[in-house]
């Protein structure tokens, strides 16, 4: 116990050098750094196959069994299948961009590892150390800015394909993933407030009492959704939206360059899984009736156990969540990261910041207490009355949009495809106006197509950037 | 700077890895050349060609940038307050509230312009 | 505009070369200082030399990053990964945007070369020298004890901001006010003129 105090001590802001994070020896910073790494590869194929097998489960099917027992090594079979395929580098790609960007998504994933708390204070070869890779005072900023480096590789692998569709893709993916960056950052402020530090390590240990997820209920979930969000986990897994974009940005990607995207986004879900153990569920401390019961359960290697828990439970939920819910529209999705999870957060810092303010200032707790519950209860009936009001607006206009259009068969109002900045395949009772490039088509040999012709090729470009310009 | 050790170590590991799977990725695979392989995908159909100009996209995209650099100062701002909070008292609530006030100011305007909605 | 920073930074980084005691014998993080300093007045030679515009932007990242490399060393941890978390995940994505909003050609784009190369090349010699003048006039006594770590934290920072720098803060959020909504007007002028309103 007096052992954990001085660790604790020692790992405060403002002691400059952390005891015990500084003072590891090379090798074993080297040592630590592979089992991390290794710990990362392996909880990515472990996802993989855990995913296939839950979904299945949920779907009554059976899911993989024939790589390994139960089909364990099936997605190290898919990597290694995808080793031996034909790395393809499309015509049209930019080429060193194109090669840099799996690269580029990927290493921010890892190095946002480094600062994760995975255990307490452990012997390793002798050596006192954390099971930690290093503590940072800034360490959940420096998390966020590996993050928001991440998006990088998506906006990069995008455009650099030379192919429309992930480039469209990219910039989907980017703009979801800007949008619900601010939420994620913003529900951290609610921590920093309660731990008065940015470093993981103290964050964890200044929950040993409560949880901040039990102080910080809507922080909690705010990052929840957000950390769904950023990771573009389903229902928010637009960038991959087949029916829209085909792949998103790494369609035109083949072979382990693919596999690196891959590698990207699991190894994304542990770190933000990680993250929120270590911010709202006390990090790798025992739960509550365990630590009742059990004195040693918060010491040594037993809080590498509950760190895993912890975060397979998260892992679980993403799972879960795929299992459940169909995939939002792009504008459901946008107006719920900037409409909803953004000013609710806003006004829920400012709340709690008051509270603490006042309780700081010595203020009698529950006059604050109830002050507060009667804003809240005011706010949610402004925002039922609100929505009703807006959901009656949200039918008229159904109803106005539900009005065959159809009605006039013909030619009441010519069909164009592009009136809603992208293109859409007519309605039923719709006809296609006739395009120019397909009279063309018609009337050039086939041949001329084939090879990238230079002769219809102009035609093409000028009707589709007069498609394009009319619709900015 | 002991503590950044660590993190060059892990990212010259992932980076490490990152080059040796795609060099891998370039020994391993066969290689038989066929033109229509090396044509973007896209969707499975004849390829949209890119446009001249480079192609367009809606102007939404800047304002969600815009808004999202705004945004991200302000959380910038908002986090050595709440690490400093409990020392700051009352007077740093009224700071922040004024400053968080301001630029949701800012968001409520884009938010009546429609800057939010997407189609 | 990056060149005059990138000549700031090695300015600053013969100060600390100079400046400091050890002059003779630079210390490992001097060393770095100095070989990051050339990387990032190199990357940026690049934004403005290369001619295909997405690079431009790219190369534009890596001098970004090694500005915040420099702060590091400096032992301002926390400005150090505001750098990369506003100018690198923000900023150069809304370049990224502006750019793919309006064209960004996979190749050469030949008109990136302006004829007024001269001019160009003045204007930058002029900004670095008055950069350099301030920076140097400002600064030459200036000395940073790099033992003492906590100067750049985040709590320091919260303190200096929160109590000596109240208004400079507030005025911030009017500045951020007009930034948005100058993007508002800019991006929506026209469209509402054409009463497409999107």
């Amino acid at each position: 116990m007096s052992q954990r105090l001085a660790e604790l001590a020692a790992t405060t802001d403002l002691a400059a050098d952390p005891v015990g994070f500084a003072s590891d020896p090379w090798w074993l910073i080297l040592f630590k750094a592979v089992l991390v790494f290794a710990f990362c590869v392996v909880m990515t194929l472990f996802a993989i196959w855990w995913e296939r097998k839950v979904v299945a489960w949920m779907q009554m099917r059976i899911g993989p069994k024939h790589v390994g027992p139960q089909g364990l090594l099936q997605s190290l079979a898919d990597g290694v299948k995808l080793a031996f395929k034909e790395d393809i580098i499309v015509k049209a790609a930019d080429k060193p961009v194109y090669i840099l960007a799996p690269v580029v998504s990927m290493v921010p994933a890892f190095m946002a590892f480094a600062v994760i708390p995975m255990g307490g204070q452990v012997s390793m070869f002798g050596h006192q150390t954390h099971l930690q890779l290093t503590d940072l005072p800034v360490g959940v900023l420096y998390i966020l800015a590996t993050a928001s480096v991440g998006i990088y590789g998506i906006v990069l692998a995008g455009w650099s394909s030379g192919s429309t569709y992930p480039l469209l893709g990219s910039l989907r993916s980017t703009a979801q993933m800007i949008s619900y960056e601010v939420a994620m950052g913003l529900s951290f402020a609610g921590v920093f407030l309660y731990s008065g530090s940015m470093s993981t390590s103290t964050i964890v240990g200044q929950q040993g009492d409560t949880w901040f997820a039990v102080l910080l209920p809507v922080s909690f979930i705010i990052y929840i959704v957000a950390m769904v969000g950023e990771t573009n986990r389903a229902p928010f897994d637009l960038p991959e939206a087949e029916g829209e974009l085909v792949g998103g940005f790494h369609t035109e990607y083949s072979s382990l360059k693919f596999a690196l995207f891959f590698l990207a986004e699991y190894v994304n879900m542990v770190v933000v899984s990680s993250l929120a153990t270590t911010l709202f569920l006390g990090g790798y401390r025992a739960p509550w009736p365990i630590t009742a019961v059990w004195d040693g359960a918060n010491s040594g290697w037993w809080t590498l156990l509950w760190y895993f828990l912890k975060v397979q439970l998260f892992l679980f939920l993403f799972i879960w969540l795929r299992g459940t819910l169909p995939r939002l529209r792009y504008d459901q999705f946008m107006r719920l990261g900037w409409k909803v999870l953004i000013p609710t957060s806003l006004v829920w810092l400012m709340l709690i910041a008051t509270v603490r303010a006042m309780k700081n200032e010595g203020y009698d707790y529950r006059g604050i207490v109830l002050g507060i519950a009667g804003a809240i209860i005011a706010i949610l009936v402004l925002s039922v009355v609100w929505d009703m009001f807006r959901g009656t607006d949200d039918e008229e206009e159904k109803a106005k949009a539900a009005q065959p259009p159809p009605g006039a068969p013909g030619a009441a109002e010519p069909f164009d495809p592009m009136a809603g900045g992208f293109p859409v395949p007519p309605l039923p009772g719709q006809e296609l106006p006739p395009v120019p490039r397909r009279a063309v088509r018609r009337a050039e040999p086939v041949g001329a197509m084939v090879g990238n012709g230079n002769g219809t090729g102009s035609a093409d470009d000028e009707s589709a950037t007069d498609a394009t310009d009319k619709e900015v | 700077m002991n503590l950044y050790a660590p993190i060059l170590a892990l990212g010259g590991i992932a980076a490490a890895f990152g080059v040796v799977s795609l060099v891998a990725g370039a020994l391993t695979g066969p290689k038989r050349y066929n033109r229509a392989k090396l044509e973007a995908y896209e969707c499975g159909i004849e390829p949209t060609p890119q446009p001249a100009g480079g192609g367009r996209f809606p102007v939404k995209y800047y304002l969600t940038a815009m808004l999202f650099i705004i945004f991200d100062i302000e959380i910038v701002f908002l986090y050595p307050w709440a690490v400093y909070f409990d020392s700051l008292g009352i007077f740093g609530l009224v700071e922040m509230a004024l400053f968080i006030a301001t630029v949701f100011v800012a968001y409520a305007y884009l938010w009546r312009r429609g800057g939010l909605e997407w189609d | 505009m990056t060149a005059g920073l990138a000549a700031a930074t090695v300015a600053a980084a013969d100060l600390s070369g100079r400046g400091g005691p050890g002059f003779l014998s630079p210390t490992g993080a001097e060393v770095a200082f100095v070989l990051i300093g050339l990387v990032v007045l190199g990357s940026a030679l690049l934004v403005v030399t290369t001619s295909q515009i997405v690079h431009a932007a790219l190369w534009l990242v890596v001098t970004l990053g090694g500005l915040a490399a420099e702060y590091l060393l400096l032992t301002a941890e926390f400005i150090a990964w505001v750098q990369v978390l506003i100018y690198i995940g923000a900023v150069v994505v809304l370049l990224l945007f502006g750019l793919m909003l309006t064209r960004a050609p996979i190749g050469r784009s030949t008109e990136l070369d302006s004829l007024k190369r001269w001019p160009a090349v003045l204007v930058a010699v002029g900004a670095t020298a008055t950069l350099l003048t301030v920076v140097v006039d400002a600064f030459h006594s200036a000395y940073l004890d790099l033992g003492k770590t906590d100067d750049g934290s985040a709590r320091v920072t919260g303190e200096s901001l929160f109590r000596v720098w109240v208004l400079p803060f507030e005025v911030l959020s009017v500045l951020l006010l007009a930034a948005l909504i100058g993007a508002i007007v800019l991006s929506r002028g026209r469209a509402d003129a054409d009463g497409k309103g999107r």
